[in-house]
C-alpha cells in the first residue's frame, strides 16, 4: 500500500531519466534527420552517387566521402584484425603469467591516447615515413593502381596506418574476452586427439568463432566514426582512387572541416545529410557487433568448465 | 621431414607470429609516447600555463585559457552526465528484467557507438542554432552526451553487484525503495561508480571533434559559459594545422598535457577497479 | 545384444595389423610414479602394470588422484601450469617422460575420453575426422571410410549414418559421449582413457557406454576412472584402489570386489566411506 505506491514513484522518476537517454538517440536521430532535408528534398537519392562536391555552385555529391571512409576503415580492418587477433592470442594462450597483466594495459593504453594525439603524430612523424617509402617504391610497383600518383605522404595509406593503430586495442580487448571464455575442455579434446598448441588454439578460435566476428565489427564501428587523426592525415582531397597514395576524404573529415563554413543552409544541410549516414552505418554496425559477442558470450558461459582434475585436487 | 614435424613448425612459426604482433602493436605505442614526451616535454613552460595565445606569427604565449576552458568544459559535461546517467542506472539495475530496461540499455550502448562527431552536430541543433551563438554550453552538452553511455553502464554493474541482501535488508527496516538505495546501494558502490565517472571523463578530455562547431575555439581568456571557449584539444589542432614552427611545439606541449590528464585518470582508474576488486574479494 | 555380423566388423581391427603383443602382457607399465601441483604432492610412487588390451578401472574416494593419474599416462597434465612428473610411465617398453618425448605422438597412441562429452561445434562428420585431418588425412574417400568405421566401433553409426552433416550438439548426452569416443577411435590408439565416462549419463546410456568398452577391449588397452563400483566389477578385468594419492591394492577385479587384501579395500568396496 503505502509500500508500493512509493515504490512506484521511485520506479516512474527513475524511469524518466532512463527514458532521457531513449530520447537521446531518438532525438539525434530525428535531429539529423530534419536538418538535413533541404538536402534530402532537392537531391534525393542522387547525392549518395555523386560524385561532385562544388559548394560554390550548390552541386553536393557524397560518394567520395563515402568511398573514403569505407576504403579507410576496410583498410585498417585488413591491418589491424591479424595483428589484434595475435595480440589477443598471445596474451591469453602464450605470454608468460606474469606479462599478461602489463601486457594488457600497454594494449589498453593504446586506445586511452586521444585521437588529437595520434594526429599530431601522424602528420608530424608518420607522414614524412610514409613520403618516404612513397619515394622509394620501385617503378615497377607504381604501375599498379594501388600504389599510383604522386608521393606526398599524406594520403590513404597513411590514414589507413593510423586507424589501424586505433582499432587494434577495440578488438584485442574482446577477442581476449572471448578466448577467455572458451572452455577448457574444448582444447583438451583437441589435445587429446594429438594436436599441436596451435591446433588447439585454432579449435578455441573456431568454438568463440561468432564472438570474434564481432569484435572485428566493434573495431570497424571505431574506425567508421574516426574524425580527427584520419582528417589531418589523409589529404581531404574528395576523389575517389584506389592508390593508398592519393589524398582522399572521409565522411567525418568533410564535416569536421567545413561545418564551420557552410554558409548558406543547402551547404549545412547536406553536410548534415552525410552525417545522418554516418550515424545509421555505425549503428547498424555496431548494434551486429553485440549481437555477435553477446550470443557467444551467452553460450560459453553457459558451458564453463573446469579440468576435473584441478577441482579435485583443489578439494583434497 | 615427417608430416608431424611440420605440424610442429607450423605451430612455433605462428606463436612467433603472435608475440610479433604484440611487438607491432607496442612499436607505434613507444614511438608515439616518446615524440609525445620529448617534443612536448621540452616545450613546456610556466608560460605554457599562464599565458594566452599571441597573435598569429608572433612567438611565445600560453594555452592557459584552453586549459581552463578544457576544465569548464569537463564540468559542464559532467554536471549533464553524472546526474542523468547515475539515475538511469540506478533504474536499469533495481528493474533490469523489463522490456523498457532492455530498451534503454540497447540506446546506451547506441549512444556509445555514434561518432562523436555526429554527437556535436546534435549539440549544434540542440544549443547552437536556436540562439545562433557558439557556446561552451553547446561544448559540455556534446561532450555529456558521450560521457552518458559509460556512466549508465558502469552504474548499472556496479550497483548489481551490490548483494541483493543489502536491499532487502533496508527494506525489511521499513525504508522506502527511494531510501533504501540512495543510503544503502548506491554507497556501496560509490566507489566504483565515481570510478566509471573518471572512465568517461577519460574519454571526453581528449575528444576534439564535437567541439569544433559547439564551443569553438577562443584567443582569450573567458569563462563566460554563454560564449565560444578554448580547449586543449581544439587549440592543439589548430597550432597543429598552422604553418607556425612555434605554434607546433606548442601544440605538442598540449599534447602531452593531454595525454598526462588522459593517462593519469586511466591509471587511477586502473587503481580503483584493483582495489574494488580486493575489497569485494571475502 | 549385437548380430554376430556386428561383432565381426567390430573384432577386425580399424586400421592396424594384429598386434604383435599377445593379449593380457603389461602395455603399460608404472614405475615408482610421483606428481606433484607446484610443492603439493598428488601422487606418491605408484607402481602398477596394465596389461595389453584388458579394461583396467580405477577406484576410490573423491581428490585421490585417480584423475591426476590416467592424465597422466597421456601426459594431459602438461598443460596445467606448475604440473610436474617423476619417476617412469613406459608404454612398450618406452619411457613418455623421456626427455624428447614425441608428446604429440603419444597423443595419438594413447586416446581419451572425458567426464563431460565435449564435442567440437562442428558436424558429427567433422568432429571425427578432426583428428584424421589434423594427422594429414585430406583424401574424401579414405576419410568417409574411417568416419563410417569409427561411428560402427563406437556403437553410434546406426543412429547418425543419415545426418552425419548435422551438428554434434543435435545429438543427446550419451550420443555425444559415444562420438567422443568415436572421435578418440578414429585416430587409431592403442590405448584408451576413459575419465568417468558414463558419470553425466542417465542409466541407458550408461549400459549402452558399458557394453561398448566390453566389445572395445577385444582391440584396445582400456583404463577407466570410475566412481561407480558395480561398474567397475561389471566391466573390467583388473581394478586399482587410489587413497590419498596411494595405491592401496592392485589385483583381478573378482579379488578386489569379493577378497581384498587391505582392511581399507574392503571398507571402500562395501560402502564403508567414500
Amino acid at each position: 500500500m503505502h509500500r508500493s505506491a512509493d515504490d512506484r514513484l521511485f520506479r516512474m522518476t527513475t524511469g524518466i531519466f532512463a527514458a532521457l537517454v531513449l530520447l537521446l538517440v531518438v532525438g539525434i536521430g530525428f535531429e539529423l534527420w530534419r536538418q538535413s532535408l533541404l538536402s534530402i528534398e532537392k537531391f534525393g537519392f542522387k547525392f549518395w552517387t555523386g560524385r561532385v562536391w562544388d559548394p560554390v555552385s550548390g552541386e553536393f555529391g557524397a560518394l567520395p566521402f563515402i568511398w573514403g571512409t569505407l576504403y579507410s576503415s576496410l583498410l585498417a580492418l585488413l591491418l589491424s584484425t591479424p595483428i589484434a587477433l595475435g595480440i589477443a592470442i598471445y596474451i591469453s594462450e602464450l605470454s608468460p603469467r606474469m606479462l599478461r597483466q602489463p601486457l594488457s594495459y600497454m594494449t589498453e593504453l593504446l586506445a586511452a591516447i586521444p585521437s588529437i594525439v595520434y594526429g599530431l603524430w601522424g602528420v608530424f612523424i608518420l607522414t614524412p615515413i610514409v613520403r618516404k617509402l612513397e619515394l622509394l617504391t620501385p617503378a615497377a610497383l607504381r604501375k599498379f593502381p594501388l600504389f599510383s600518383g604522386p608521393p606526398l605522404g599524406v594520403g590513404m595509406g597513411t590514414a589507413a596506418i593510423i586507424l589501424s593503430i586505433m582499432v587494434v586495442p577495440f578488438t584485442s580487448s574482446v577477442a581476449r574476452e572471448i578466448l577467455k571464455n572458451v572452455p577448457i575442455a574444448q582444447r583438451e579434446a583437441a589435445y587429446a586427439l594429438g594436436a599441436t598448441r596451435w591446433e588447439a588454439i585454432k579449435v578455441a578460435m573456431g568454438y568463440g568463432k561468432t564472438g570474434i566476428i564481432g569484435a572485428v565489427m566493434l573495431g570497424l564501428g571505431r574506425a567508421l566514426g574516426e574524425t580527427i587523426a584520419v582528417t589531418m592525415v589523409i589529404g581531404n582531397n574528395p576523389q575517389i582512387s584506389l592508390s593508398l597514395f592519393a589524398p582522399q576524404y572521409t565522411m567525418a573529415a568533410v564535416i569536421a572541416n567545413e561545418f564551420t563554413e557552410a554558409a548558406d543552409e543547402l551547404y549545412l544541410h547536406a553536410l548534415i545529410e552525410i552525417g545522418l549516414l554516418l550515424f545509421i552505418i555505425t549503428i547498424i554496425v555496431n548494434a551486429l557487433s553485440r549481437l555477435f559477442i553477446w550470443s557467444t558470450k551467452r553460450r560459453l558461459v553457459n558451458i564453463i568448465s573446469i579440468p576435473p582434475v584441478v577441482e579435485e585436487e583443489k578439494a583434497a | 621431414m615427417s608430416y608431424s614435424g611440420r605440424r610442429k613448425i607450423v605451430s612455433a612459426i605462428a606463436e612467433a607470429l603472435c608475440a610479433v604482433a604484440v611487438i607491432l602493436a607496442l612499436l607505434p605505442l613507444a614511438m608515439i609516447l616518446f615524440y609525445v614526451i620529448k617534443q612536448g616535454f621540452t616545450s613546456l613552460n610556466w608560460a605554457f600555463f599562464t599565458h594566452m595565445p599571441k597573435p598569429v606569427g608572433e612567438p611565445g604565449g600560453g594555452m592557459a585559457n584552453a586549459i581552463v576552458g578544457t576544465l569548464i568544459l569537463i564540468g559542464l559535461a559532467a554536471t549533464m552526465a553524472v546526474p542523468v546517467g547515475c539515475i538511469c542506472g540506478i533504474h536499469l539495475a533495481e528493474y533490469p528484467d523489463s522490456r523498457f530496461a532492455s530498451v534503454v540499455r540497447f540506446a546506451a550502448d547506441v549512444l556509445n557507438g555514434v561518432p562523436s562527431i555526429v554527437v556535436g552536430i546534435f549539440a549544434f541543433g540542440l544549443v547552437v542554432l536556436p540562439v545562433k551563438r557558439f557556446s561552451a554550453i553547446a561544448g559540455g552538452v556534446a561532450l555529456g552526451m558521450l560521457m552518458i553511455p559509460v556512466v549508465v553502464r558502469t552504474t548499472e554493474e556496479l550497483l548489481r553487484l551490490v548483494p541483493t541482501g543489502l536491499r532487502e535488508a533496508a527494506l525489511a527496516l521499513g525504508a522506502t525503495r527511494a531510501r533504501a538505495v540512495f543510503t544503502v546501494i548506491v554507497p556501496a558502490a560509490l566507489p566504483g561508480i565515481l570510478t566509471g565517472i573518471l572512465v568517461a571523463t577519460a574519454r571526453i578530455a581528449g575528444e576534439t571533434a564535437p567541439l569544433l562547431f559547439t564551443a569553438l575555439n577562443n584567443s582569450y581568456w573567458s569563462t563566460n559559459i554563454t560564449q565560444p571557449i578554448a580547449s586543449l584539444t581544439v587549440q592543439v589542432y589548430t597550432y597543429a594545422n598552422s604553418p607556425y614552427d612555434d605554434w607546433h611545439r606548442q601544440a605538442w606541449a598540449g599534447a602531452f598535457l593531454l595525454v598526462m590528464i588522459t593517462l593519469t585518470l586511466s591509471i587511477i582508474a586502473r587503481l580503483a577497479v584493483r582495489g574494488l576488486e580486493r575489497m569485494n574479494r571475502p | 545384444m549385437m548380430t554376430t555380423i556386428e561383432m565381426e566388423r567390430i573384432a577386425t581391427p580399424v586400421n592396424r595389423e594384429p598386434a604383435e603383443s599377445g593379449k593380457g602382457t603389461s602395455k603399460i607399465s608404472v614405475q615408482n610414479f610421483d606428481f606433484y601441483y607446484g610443492p603439493a604432492k598428488v601422487l606418491h610412487s605408484i607402481n602398477l602394470e596394465i596389461p595389453d588390451r584388458r579394461v583396467t578401472a580405477l577406484i576410490g574416494p573423491s581428490g585421490c588422484g585417480k584423475s591426476t593419474f590416467i592424465r597422466s599416462i597421456n601426459r594431459m597434465n602438461d598443460i596445467i601450469p606448475n604440473a610436474r612428473a617423476k619417476g617412469t610411465i613406459t608404454i612398450d617398453g618406452r619411457d613418455i617422460y623421456a626427455a624428447g618425448t614425441d608428446v604429440v605422438a603419444l597423443r595419438r597412441r594413447v586416446g581419451m575420453v572425458f567426464q563431460k562429452s565435449n564435442p567440437f561445434p562442428k558436424s558429427i562428420y567433422d568432429n571425427i575426422a578432426y583428428g584424421l585431418r589434423i594427422g594429414g588425412m585430406h583424401n574424401k574417400r579414405e576419410l568417409n571410410a574411417l568416419v563410417e568405421k569409427s561411428l560402427i566401433r563406437a556403437a553410434l553409426w546406426d543412429e547418425v549414418k543419415d545426418r552425419l552433416h548435422e551438428g554434434a550438439f543435435t545429438l543427446s548426452g550419451g550420443q555425444q559421449q559415444r562420438l567422443c569416443i568415436a572421435r578418440a577411435l578414429a585416430v587409431d590408439p592403442e590405448i584408451l582413457l576413459m575419465d568417468e565416462p558414463a558419470s553425466a549419463l542417465d542409466p541407458i546410456a550408461t549400459t549402452k557406454i558399458e557394453e561398448l568398452i566390453w566389445d572395445l577391449k577385444v582391440n584396445y588397452t582400456i583404463v577407466i576412472v570410475t566412481h561407480n563400483m558395480q561398474q567397475a566389477a561389471r566391466v573390467s578385468d583388473r581394478t586399482a584402489f587410489f587413497m590419498l594419492g596411494r595405491l592401496v591394492e592392485y589385483a583381478d577385479t573378482k579379488t578386489i570386489f569379493m577378497n581384498p587384501k587391505e582392511k581399507m579395500t574392503e571398507d571402500y568396496v562395501t560402502g564403508r566411506f567414500g
